[in-house]
């Protein structure tokens, strides 16, 4: 057993004794337990990763463990990309959860979940057979369900996301499950090489068929549209530290396995698939980056963006597989190269936001952008944190999206002379799609990090704000390092993802480094974040520099702010998250459809007189009305027309079955 | 790092540091005369931002370090920006930074920082410059963005330095349709994101119209000289940017003093050329309505999606 394999087995081996722990161990200790125990097996699942990718691939057959199909693991590069991300992202909320959990939400059977949730997540990355594969994926989703109806009990819309999610994950299921035994149908065994042998020689019409089943599974999993709507229900009903678990690891497995099947097991296929995928990508990223700049909800906002950001990496893998279809392997590594990296930016920056808003909503028992603001006074540490996360998501340097996007556009940028009408007409577009996501993803992150933490307290609740404990300070840490070096360091990370991406592409390695500049091979391109940022810090030394020199010396004098001369401002007079993205929503009007409602109470007297004016404002996600409503509405009539065949006669019922009996017979005298 | 792009490092931020109140200056000079006034003469800003240094710094209450640093950031990225953009000479200080998307993401985080400490106020008018202020933004730097790639496709690469370069060996490529379309498109997006006729009006202080100035409310002395020199400079750089995408010529190829003299000359005057066009345009121009606006800026973004398409099929 090579380190890889030792890495992984640790990991499975810590995170089930975690789980078990969780059961015997005293009420007292069970979170630090639970906590420690899903930090080491974060640990070890992330040393697994780091040494696939340094080459070391591990594989491990166990043919009796499951009945008909047994157990087939393997660690290669591309996994180890996943289970590194994974790993570190249970590290942090691991040890975040310590502290989270023993407000509420530390019940045995959730704090056992937990662990088992990252061991399942780990080995969906490791399966190597299709029957593997599919146990680990439901187990994952199972003990994803289960931690998500955690508070169910303490507010109703636990339950309705629930059910959303529970639903919306098993029909993601069924399409995947079909779509693999079609494929395994044309195969040896169900293994991943044979597979992959197969992959090669499917007629395209049942290749199509797998491809679009299993991108329609995969992608309700990274909160792709349409299938989306699951994901901003699920993911701000979660408890914060399962929320970033979800939102930076989980989603991440929709695009392994649209990476996995479409690229390595069926070995790329024409350009229409990618194509798809790309449209997909770059639909989901401009809703879901408009549905977040909407929001007034910070753990809702942060699922949109996760919709968001899986759509931009989806726009690069598309983008990858046209290449790939086209010949263009150096492009195609250059653009898978970026969708990985943006991956891994993205759960850094999504685990330290929801880890962030984890910590505002213990601190001051509000999600409602509306009704928080000035926590920055009371919750320092947390506003510091969150503001790291808003920099890197929002793709401005010196953030780490700002990186992965820059790689992105010079994949497209460079993709455009390449061959192909389809080719021209799609560069453009995602060039267009990826910008306004850029733009948009500044003003949401503006407004949520600057109505929600700075300001004034909009509500006693935010007023009487608490700063966390040490260990969710701690998991913010993490993730909040990993960011910083991510955005300072991606010379270190990406010769390693790059290889990665030309190993799934069979091509070079797209991008090579040096201490502080990442230059593209292949195509003209070069960027220093590093150089950049140092550039920056001593801009800004300079200024105070050449201040004091120029400057009045006098010491800062405190003054009023300006009132209109009107008395002191109060709360209610500042912009809120609603006021604020006002604009933006008239500009989107037409896509957003926002619903308003205005109440006029005129007084007794007389009508001219206006005693009380009501106004809401609601933004339906659209997608949901229109495509979803229909159909529940449809599931609904179709049960209620069926019940006039259950009366509750038991009569009735046997005749039912005495009926179907014969016709059954009738069919077979005729049919023999 | 050659000699010739760090001689560019030293000289460009400090032309555009010395030449920006003066450009603001001569803009109002042009407006003045066009309107039938004396002015103030074209030195006035400069005479301005000293008495503003002259002054005690102010600590609004219940504002906090974001507010106090704001400034420093958006003059500092104007900074970086003024180093590392190809104004007078051709080769970068820093070439790796001299990055299309990094030069406009650079832009964008310097009025991020001035938009966070609108809202750090916690006024209404500090809401209201930085809901409106990011409204537009959203809008102008996928513009930006579009435009500058359209340009950029034809030379393979979206190094601001390598685009000059390319211009000037081969003058037949300003006057191509892509050239006509982007350049229309950036122009629309300056004007937006400066602030200027007819997006946003810098000499007014009415406060249902206003966008930059309602962020801007609450600095006094040398905080607001900072905000009143970033803002100058952010102008000047945009124009120089545009001046030297189009029209790069004057521009030194070689570390000579009379090339850079030239290259310098040439910058300025560039910059002063399109800085009193904008000055006259603004005569003719009322402002339209702040919901208006990003009609203007979506048909700039559409302009500058025609570019990039235009930049393959008519490649």
């Amino acid at each position: 057993m090579n380190p890889t394999g030792v890495g992984l087995g640790v990991a499975v081996a810590v995170g089930v004794l975690a789980a078990v722990a969780a059961v015997v161990a005293p009420q007292r200790m069970r979170t630090a337990v639970v906590g420690v125990g899903t930090a080491a097996c974060g640990v070890a699942g992330m040393a697994a990763g780091i040494c696939a990718l340094s080459g070391t691939t591990f594989s491990l057959s166990l043919p009796s463990l499951l009945p008909l199909a047994g157990v087939m693991v393997t660690v290669d590069a591309l996994g180890g990309v996943f289970l590194a991300i994974t790993g570190a992202v249970a590290v942090a909320a691991g040890v975040y959860g310590i502290g989270y959990a023993r407000q509420g939400g530390n019940g045995r059977l959730v704090q056992a979940v937990a662990p088992l949730f990252v061991v399942a997540m780990l080995l969906v990355v490791s399966a190597a057979s299709v029957g593997t594969f599919l146990v680990c994926w439901e187990l994952m989703a199972l003990c994803s369900l289960l931690l998500v109806v955690t508070e169910h009990q303490r507010r109703p819309h636990v339950a309705e996301a629930g059910r959303w999610y529970a639903v919306m994950t098993h029909l993601g299921l069924v399409a995947i499950l079909i779509g693999l035994l079609v494929l395994t149908a044309n195969a040896s065994t169900d293994s991943f090489p044979a597979l992959r042998e197969a992959g090669q020689h499917l007629p395209p019409t049942v290749a199509a068929v797998v491809f679009v089943l299993t991108l329609a599974g995969f992608g309700s999993k990274a909160g792709i549209l349409p299938l989306h709507a699951w994901l901003p229900r699920a993911h701000p009903e979660a408890p914060s530290h399962v929320s970033a678990l979800m939102s930076a690891a989980m989603v991440n497995l929709g695009v392994y396995g649209i990476v996995r099947v479409g690229l390595d097991l069926l070995g790329g296929g024409p350009r229409w698939w990618w194509l798809l995928v790309l449209t997909l990508g770059a639909v989901s990223a401009i809703y879901g980056i408009l549905q977040a700049a909407m929001s007034t909800d910070l753990k809702r906002l942060l699922g949109y963006s996760t919709t968001e950001n899986m759509g931009l990496v989806l726009v690069g893998v598309g983008a990858a597989g046209m290449f790939a279809a086209g010949g263009d392997r150096v492009l195609a590594g250059l653009a898978l190269a970026a969708a990985l990296l943006h991956v891994v930016n993205h759960a850094a920056f999504k685990t330290l936001l929801f880890l962030a808003a984890g910590s505002v909503l213990h601190g001051t028992g509000s999600r409602d952008l509306d009704a928080l603001g000035g926590l920055r006074a009371r919750m320092p540490a947390t506003t510091a944190a969150f503001g790291l996360g808003a920099l890197a998501a929002s793709a401005l340097p010196p953030g780490t999206a700002f990186v992965s996007e820059w790689l992105l556009l010079q994949a497209l940028i460079h993709g455009l002379p390449a061959s192909g009408v389809a080719t021209a007409i799609a560069m453009p577009l995602s060039v267009a799609a990826v910008a306004l996501t850029a733009g948009l993803a500044v003003a949401t992150f503006v407004k949520a990090f600057g109505v929600g933490f700075l300001a004034r307290p909009r509500s006693d609740a935010a007023q009487n704000a608490t700063e966390s404990p040490a260990t969710m300070l701690a998991g913010m840490g993490i993730a909040g390092a990993a960011c910083v070096g991510l955005a300072l360091f991606p010379t270190l990370v990406l010769p390693v993802i790059g290889s990665v991406a030309s190993q799934v592409v069979g091509s070079a390695s797209p991008a090579l480094a040096d201490a502080v500049t990442v230059r593209l091979v292949g195509v003209a391109g070069s960027l220093s974040p590093l150089m950049l940022t140092i550039a920056l810090v001593v801009a800004i030394v300079l200024v105070i520099g050449v201040l004091r020199a120029v400057a009045s010396r006098r010491a800062r004098r405190a003054a009023r702010l300006w009132d209109c001369g009107a008395g002191p401002l109060s709360a209610r007079m500042e912009y809120t998250a609603t006021s604020f993205a006002e604009p933006l929503q008239r500009v989107f009007d037409n896509v957003l459809q926002p619903e308003t409602d205005v109440d006029v109470t005129h007084a007794r007297e007389s009508s001219y007189l206006v005693e009380a004016v009501e106004y809401r404002r609601r933004v339906p996600d659209r997608i949901e009305r229109r495509l979803y409503q229909p159909i529940l509405t449809l599931i609904g009539a179709w049960g209620r027309a069926g019940r006039r065949l259950a009366t509750g006669s038991v009569h009735r019922y046997l005749g039912y079955g005495f009926y179907t009996v014969c016709g059954l017979l009738i069919l077979l005298v005729v049919t023999r | 790092m050659s000699a010739l792009g760090l001689v560019g490092g030293v000289v460009q931020p400090l032309l555009v540091v010395a030449g920006s109140p003066v450009l603001v200056g001569v803009m109002r000079q042009v407006r003045a005369r066009l309107e039938g006034r004396a002015g103030a003469g074209i030195g006035q800003s400069w005479r301005d931002l000293r008495k503003l240094f002259g002054k005690e710094s102010i600590a609004p209450r219940g504002t906090s370090e974001v507010f106090r640093f704001a400034p420093l950031v958006l003059v500092a990225t104007t900074v970086v920006v003024a180093i590392v953009v190809p104004f007078v000479t051709t080769e970068s200080a820093l070439d790796p930074v001299a990055d299309l998307f990094a030069v406009v993401a650079l832009l964008a985080l310097g009025t991020v920082a001035l938009a966070l400490a609108g809202l750090d106020t916690g006024t209404a008018f500090g809401g209201m410059g930085a809901s409106r202020e990011m409204t537009i933004i959203a809008l102008v730097e996928p513009t930006l963005l579009v435009a500058i790639f359209a340009l950029s496709v034809r030379v393979g690469s979206t190094n601001l330095a390598a685009i000059v370069s390319s211009t000037l060996h081969d003058p037949a490529r300003v006057i191509s349709p892509v050239s006509l379309l982007a350049a229309v498109a950036l122009i629309i997006v300056i004007v937006a994101e400066t602030g200027r006729l007819p997006v946003d009006n810098p000499s007014t202080h009415l406060e249902l119209t206003m966008v930059h100035e309602a962020m801007v409310l609450e600095y006094a002395g040398p905080d607001l000289a900072l905000v009143e020199l970033a803002s100058a400079m952010r102008l000047t750089v945009f124009l120089g940017l545009l001046a030297n995408l189009f029209v790069p010529w004057g521009i030194a190829t070689s570390a000579s003093p009379l090339a850079l003299l030239g290259g310098v000359v040439a910058v300025a005057v560039k910059v002063t050329l399109l800085g009193a066009m904008l000055a006259v345009g603004e005569v003719f121009l009322a402002k339209v309505r702040l919901f208006r606006v990003p009609e203007l800026v979506a048909g700039s973004f559409l302009l500058a999606l025609l570019a990039v398409a235009a930049s393959f099929f008519l490649a």
